[in-house]
């Protein structure tokens, strides 16, 4: 749904100026000034940074037998789990996963349709033609029971391949709002200018057009990491996910399955997870709103 | 793809046969084969990746039952057989006929999981009771944020606005199943605020329409309660926003100068003037939120254990029950698509200009 949204935002940009272009370090002095949007950058960098820099400094949390399900105490903030295994250590190692296949999946999404959606736009024609009734209908099945259909017929058993499938399952509505970007794009005076001074296809596409909506393309690679970490939980919830290791998923799995919230010591086990990852997405959207604002000024007052 | 091929067709017969044109121009129909033509290159689509990918279901399924259930290659071939509703021996393309015959008279296969049962029986116990839920959820959640939205809109900056914008992005960045988690973790088993128990399900034991009559809608909608309550939470923020945003552009417009000075009625012009012009934009997103809405009904249904399409699945997927993922999968479609049909249909009755700019080819 937050696809949707921006790509309404899309339409009113492309019909009036086409896209506005702020380059890298005047968009951070911006951000800065909205300050909802620098919460969500310092919140995004902090879950980052945590979920990477921990696993290596913090040692795996060991599985203690006299200690199942303690609640809170000043060696263990927030308790202990099923195997007395220490939940804060769990926590702070258990976001790498989650990072890497939100990032992944979002990358490769971003990627299929930038270059579908621009050379689609550009080329017009059948392939576009094609394309856009390709879309139409990946569109119309309900991605996440696709995705937990695809992913119950081909068992799959590393993360890899579940950012794999993610990424390759949800291209399709950023393909819609890049295409229309580069459609409004390519009528502009130097995309003439280059074609006149004759520079190749691809390099007109990918060298002159698609850096113009640089900054549109980062918004939308952000909203794709809180879909893709919408469907890779949600794989984890329903046990589709690879089980080993530990990770935010696992634990909200494993806290739901063993009945952790009819135990109030235990509550702590299935919240941290939950907390962990509606901060994560709360920061990733408030970090994309304002993006978007900065952007696109005519939306404030909306 | 088939508009095109049928506008190609349909055009040499401009002269002699113009009631075919006639019909071609009509937004309904095009549309409705619009929705057929989607649905047969999804079952296609399933077809071929259920029996010709490598590691598909139906090996798998014959590999279980020679390594698990010591059965020969041959009888596990036939089982197969019986189950996946089609025949290995004949040549794929007689397999794909039949299968398409199959779903035209809605024969799904038999479940594998539930001895007996033919998938489309176990469907249609279970699809009722999420399009139920689901289409209450949204149907409030849709009419709060319409009010909410123009509220919003018409008191830009107010108090309202800035409560309903904050608590709105924050409802929308929970994915729902965590929400209904967190419902059931907090409401239900810390403070005790409901009873987790006694709403599993649809309906209460022994509860059905013909032993009570119009009691057993006050049960229904309370064991629906909480999966509706989940829905409308996620997706009302948005709503509104939407209602906003399109209000605010309604407002600017001319013609709503034009109504004040002509002093028409406040009322009047909320709702001719900018209620009917700032609700187009919502109903194209319907389509777009009922196949989201449906996909997270997997998780939410599933927490909840309210016995809808959602659990089916989760069952399903639990026993790799694959005839009953595959029926789901193009059931749920179906309904998506069906969903999408309606909210073009009626997006047409509210913008007629819809119509006439989109038609003939």
């Amino acid at each position: 749904m937050a696809q949707a949204t921006v790509e309404t935002a899309t339409l009113e940009t492309s019909v009036d100026s086409g896209v506005r272009s702020v380059r890298g370090s005047s968009l951070l002095s911006q951000l800065t000034r909205s300050a909802s949007g620098f919460a969500g950058l310092i919140i995004v960098v902090l879950i980052v940074a945590m979920s990477l820099i921990a696993p290596l400094v913090v040692p795996e949390a060991k599985p203690n037998v006299n200690q199942i399900w303690s609640g809170p105490s000043s060696r263990h903030w927030l308790g202990t789990n099923n195997s007395g295994q220490d939940i804060v250590t769990l926590i702070l190692r258990g976001g790498r996963t989650v990072i890497f296949v939100g990032f992944g999946a979002a990358l490769l999404t971003t990627a299929i349709a930038v270059v579908i959606g621009s050379l689609a736009a550009y080329f017009r024609g059948r392939f576009d033609a094609i394309m856009l009734q390709i879309t139409d209908i990946v569109m119309t099945i309900p991605q996440i029971i696709l995705l937990a259909v695809m992913g119950a017929f081909f068992e799959l058993n590393s993360p890899f391949a579940l950012a794999a499938l993610i990424g390759v399952l949800s291209w399709p509505v950023l393909m819609r709002s890049i295409r229309a970007q580069v459609l409004s794009l390519k009528e502009r005076e130097f995309v003439e200018a280059a074609r006149l001074l004759d520079l190749g296809t691809l390099r007109i596409v990918f060298m002159e057009i698609v850096p113009n909506m640089a900054s549109f393309i980062l918004i939308n690679f952000i909203i794709a990491i809180t879909n893709a970490t919408y469907a890779l939980i949600g794989m984890y919830v329903l046990g589709l996910a690879p089980m080993s290791g530990d990770n935010w998923g696992i634990m909200i799995n494993d806290a739901w399955i063993s009945g952790a919230m009819f135990n109030p010591n235990s509550m702590l086990y299935i919240l941290a997870p939950v907390a962990m990852i509606v901060i994560m997405q709360l920061g990733l959207i408030m970090l994309s709103r304002s993006l978007e604002e900065i952007l696109n000024p005519r939306l404030r007052d909306r | 793809m088939a508009a095109i091929e049928a506008g190609v067709r349909g055009r040499p017969a401009t002269g002699a046969v113009p009631i075919l044109k006639k019909v071609w121009r009509n937004y309904a129909l095009r549309r409705f084969l619009r929705a057929i033509f989607v649905i047969w290159v999804v079952a296609t689509a399933v077809f071929f990746l259920v029996r010709l990918l490598p590691g598909n279901p139906v090996e798998q399924y014959i590999q279980v039952q020679v390594s698990q259930y010591g059965a020969t290659y041959a009888d596990a071939q036939r089982s197969a057989q019986a189950y996946f509703n089609f025949d290995p021996g004949t040549p794929l393309i007689q397999q794909y006929f039949v299968y398409l015959w199959g779903l035209c008279r809605l024969d799904l296969g038999m479940s594998i999981g539930n001895r007996g049962m033919a998938v489309s029986t176990l469907i249609a116990q279970y699809l009722p009771w999420t399009l139920f839920s689901v289409g209450i959820g949204v149907g409030i959640a849709i009419i709060i944020g319409l009010i909410l939205g123009m509220i919003m809109a018409y008191r830009r900056g107010g108090a309202i606005d800035h409560a309903v914008t904050a608590i709105g992005s924050f409802l929308h960045a929970i994915p729902n199943y965590l929400l209904a988690m967190i419902i059931v973790v907090i409401g239900g088993a810390r403070f005790g605020l409901f009873d987790i128990a006694t709403m599993r399900g649809t309906a209460s034991p022994g509860v059905t329409f013909k032993a009570y009559g119009l009691a057993f809608f006050p049960d229904i909608f309370y064991h629906a309660s909480m999966p509706i309550l989940t829905y409308v939470l996620t997706t009302v923020g948005t709503w509104s926003l939407v209602m906003k945003s399109s209000t605010t552009q309604v407002l600017e417009e001319d013609y709503v100068t034009v109504a004040r000075a002509r002093g028409l009625r406040d009322l009047r012009i909320r709702t001719n003037y900018v209620g009917r012009n700032a609700i187009l934009p919502l109903v194209s997103q319907i389509a777009t939120t009922a196949g989201f809405v449906v996909g997270g009904a997997i998780f939410v249904e599933q927490t909840f254990k309210y016995d809808g399409i959602g659990t089916l699945l989760y069952t399903a997927l639990q026993g790799r029950d694959y005839t009953v993922l595959e029926g789901i999968l193009l059931i749920v479609t179906v309904t998506v698509v069906f969903a999408n049909l309606i909210a073009d249909l009626v997006y047409s009755l509210l913008d007629p200009r819809i119509r006439t700019t989109e038609s003939g080819d």
